[in-house]
């Protein structure tokens, strides 16, 4: 059987849309507020109501224009590989600091993305990022936590 | 008023003020050309530069640091796809698929040239309209904004490709829903953030642009990389084109420009609307107003639905100074950032400003002239040397891309939790793509989502609950009649084509 995806985002939505409009209605206002003509729920209430009208007019309604998708083509496996890198790189910037961690992060991708020129590779890394941290922390002045730079002397 | 415009003529043009222009416009293209870093950082990182000089001079460094981040935002737009800005959300819509078939020049061009006129037109329409149009501008009560921003969803979802209305109104709620997350904005009672701190604040517009429109693209170019139609595409991304616009697309300019800057300046006036509904309402206008030849270009790098926008948020910028320095009523965060610049000066803005201190209301309106011939000047030349970001292969720009977003979003909260959402919502974004469903409906909805529940807040408050505001005042009415019309009007035509 041949099933139309946008009609199952359609239903997610919908699903999504009742979950959104319980949390709404689970919003706690203040006493006096409960019965005013506008309060803290009444816009997400709405937006809740919404969201089911419009998903489930996609639901029901016929769909003509059918999107395929060919997955046989897709890149999955280096995407997945790409995003799993910048959750690590995400998980380890605070701990070891901008510099380390984005110039890994970024040799570490063109790696998985097939590069395999090693110097142009690490130019593109260390003293890449080493120069847009100067932009960012040295010319304008935007403070960059960097427990590494800092235990090796290089940044105060 | 002659006297007036002759003062802030001589302020304007001496050396230090062109110089300051000068500085501001080159300044404020490198800031906003990196993601993450829009006008209001750049004009914010400017204001103890500024304290050091006469508060004309701060003050035209500020708009020239305004308007040139505005520029250097569509350039990441278009080669990107990584709007820095709400501004330039829709310069990207007909940018970067232009750019994508190997005219990146060309449409930083026609960036150019349309910031340039859309700036040039409306600063004109300031000299001559600033003081009257102040008072019109206070005639806009919380129903009509309500009502312009329906307006402004609706047709942003029903200029979408063919039979994606419902997906694109789908993708508004969406928008809407996500700008509903963190404290509400009256009661401070928190909402949607289950107990995690990092929701309090809400989710920055940031974080949502660049997971939708930069993250979610350099996802989608990795996992579409083995299709042979995008591998084509992505041949024509390293070719960047000619730089000059031929006379066909002149012309199509010429028609669009004057009307974009139009709507430009007069929603750039209203307090609160800003460049970001401006381009919008342009694009979408637009794209109601040309063939439907045309129209089918839409999306696709049409020269029109790259220079409605382009023109509009530059003529909103400079429109947005009316209600700034008329009424103290900042139409923007951007230029409220620069009403705080001018109240440490010990400025008073307001209806007498143009009276009390002509050096500083009119030699910013001149400013900006020679502000707009500045960034021309400055821009057009390094077109092709910005272009060749493009061609930098694949296998580097991914991950740079990445980056940069990342970065932005980093530099803005220093925490991991934000990252973790970004990559969340480009995942779903990227899924939701694969299926057509349309972002820009999202963006525009997150950005207004604030605003509509605030007017829709005191619009019910002052008819205590009842929704007759919207039927109450000429204007809400004939506001909401064209959105009733754009709606009909997109039936009639889906059905008509069928």
């Amino acid at each position: 059987m041949n099933i139309n995806t946008t009609k199952i985002i359609s239903l997610l939505f919908f699903i999504f849309s009742v979950f959104y409009l319980y949390t709404a209605y689970q919003i706690q206002v203040f006493a006096f507020d409960e019965n005013a003509p506008f309060n803290a729920r009444t816009f997400p209430i709405y937006l809740g109501y919404a969201g089911l009208f419009f998903s489930g007019l996609k639901l029901i309604l016929p769909d003509p224009d059918t999107i395929k998708v060919e997955h046989k083509t897709l890149e999955y496996k280096k995407t997945a590989l790409l995003i799993v890198i910048a959750i690590i790189y995400g998980a380890t910037i605070l701990k070891v600091g901008y510099f380390l961690t984005t110039s890994l992060f970024l040799f570490a991708s063109y790696y998985f993305l097939g590069e395999r020129r090693w110097v142009l590779m690490f130019l593109l890394s260390f003293p890449f990022v080493a120069g847009f941290m100067y932009l960012l922390h040295g010319v304008l002045e935007i403070y960059l936590r960097d427990p590494f730079l800092k235990s090796i002397g290089v940044m105060g | 008023m002659t006297e007036g415009i002759l003062i802030g003529l001589t302020t304007a043009l001496s050396f230090q003020n062109i110089f300051m222009v000068m500085i501001g416009c080159f300044f404020g293209t490198i800031i906003g050309m990196l993601p993450g870093l829009g006008p209001m950082t750049a004009i914010a990182l400017m204001i103890p530069i500024t304290y050091g000089f006469d508060p004309a001079t701060g003050l035209i460094l500020m708009a020239g640091v305004y308007y040139g981040a505005v520029f250097g935002g569509s350039t990441s737009s278009i080669l990107l796809n990584a709007p820095g800005v709400p501004g330039t959300v829709a310069t990207s819509f007909d940018g970067y698929p232009m750019a994508q078939q190997g005219k990146a020049g060309k449409a930083l061009a026609i960036a150019a040239w349309s910031s340039f006129a859309g700036g040039t037109l409306s600063a004109i329409y300031l000299l001559f309209m600033a003081p009257s149009l102040s008072k019109v501008s206070l005639s806009f009560r919380s129903p009509d904004y309500f009502a312009l921003m329906i307006l402004g969803l609706t047709a942003i979802a029903a200029f979408s490709s063919k039979g994606q209305f419902l997906k694109a109104m789908m993708m508004v709620v969406l928008g809407l829903m996500l700008a509903s997350v963190g404290q509400d904005s009256l009661s401070d009672i928190t909402r949607f953030t289950f107990d995690n701190m990092n929701l309090t604040d809400g989710i920055s517009f940031v974080l949502v642009v660049m997971s939708t429109f930069a993250m979610s693209e350099a996802l989608t170019i990795i996992l579409k990389r083995n299709d042979p139609t995008a591998a084509a595409k992505q041949v024509s991304l390293t070719e960047l084109g000619s730089i000059r616009i031929n006379k066909e697309e002149r012309g199509k300019m010429y028609r669009t420009i004057p009307r974009s800057s139009v709507i430009g300046f007069l929603i750039g006036v209203l307090p609160g609307a800003g460049a970001t509904i401006a381009s919008f309402l342009a694009y979408g206008m637009e794209r109601n107003l040309v063939k439907d030849e045309e129209k089918e270009k839409f999306g696709k790098g049409s020269v029109n639905g790259l220079s409605a926008p382009e023109t509009a948020n530059n003529a909103a910028c400079s429109g947005s100074f009316v209600p700034m320095l008329t009424l103290g009523i900042p139409g923007s965060g951007t230029t409220a950032v620069m009403l705080g610049a001018l109240l440490g000066f010990g400025i008073q803005p307001g209806p007498r400003l143009y009276m009390t201190n002509p050096e500083i209301f009119w030699s910013v309106i001149m400013s900006m002239y020679i502000g707009m011939v500045i960034l021309l000047i400055l821009n057009l030349p390094l077109i092709p040397y910005i272009a060749r970001i493009l061609a930098v292969p694949k296998n580097y720009l991914i991950p740079l891309i990445l980056f940069f977003s990342i970065t932005g979003i980093y530099v803005m909260s220093f925490n991991n939790f934000d990252i973790y959402l970004m990559i969340g919502i480009a995942v779903v974004a990227t899924f939701l793509r694969l299926y057509d469903f349309p972002m820009p409906p999202l963006i525009l909805a997150f950005v207004l989502g604030g605003l509509m529940e605030e007017n829709l807040r005191r619009s019910l408050l002052l008819s205590n609950g009842s929704w007759e505001f919207l039927w109450d005042r000429t204007l809400t009415v004939c506001i909401l009649v064209t959105t009733i019309l754009i709606v009909l009007w997109h039936i009639y035509k889906t059905l008509t084509k069928k």
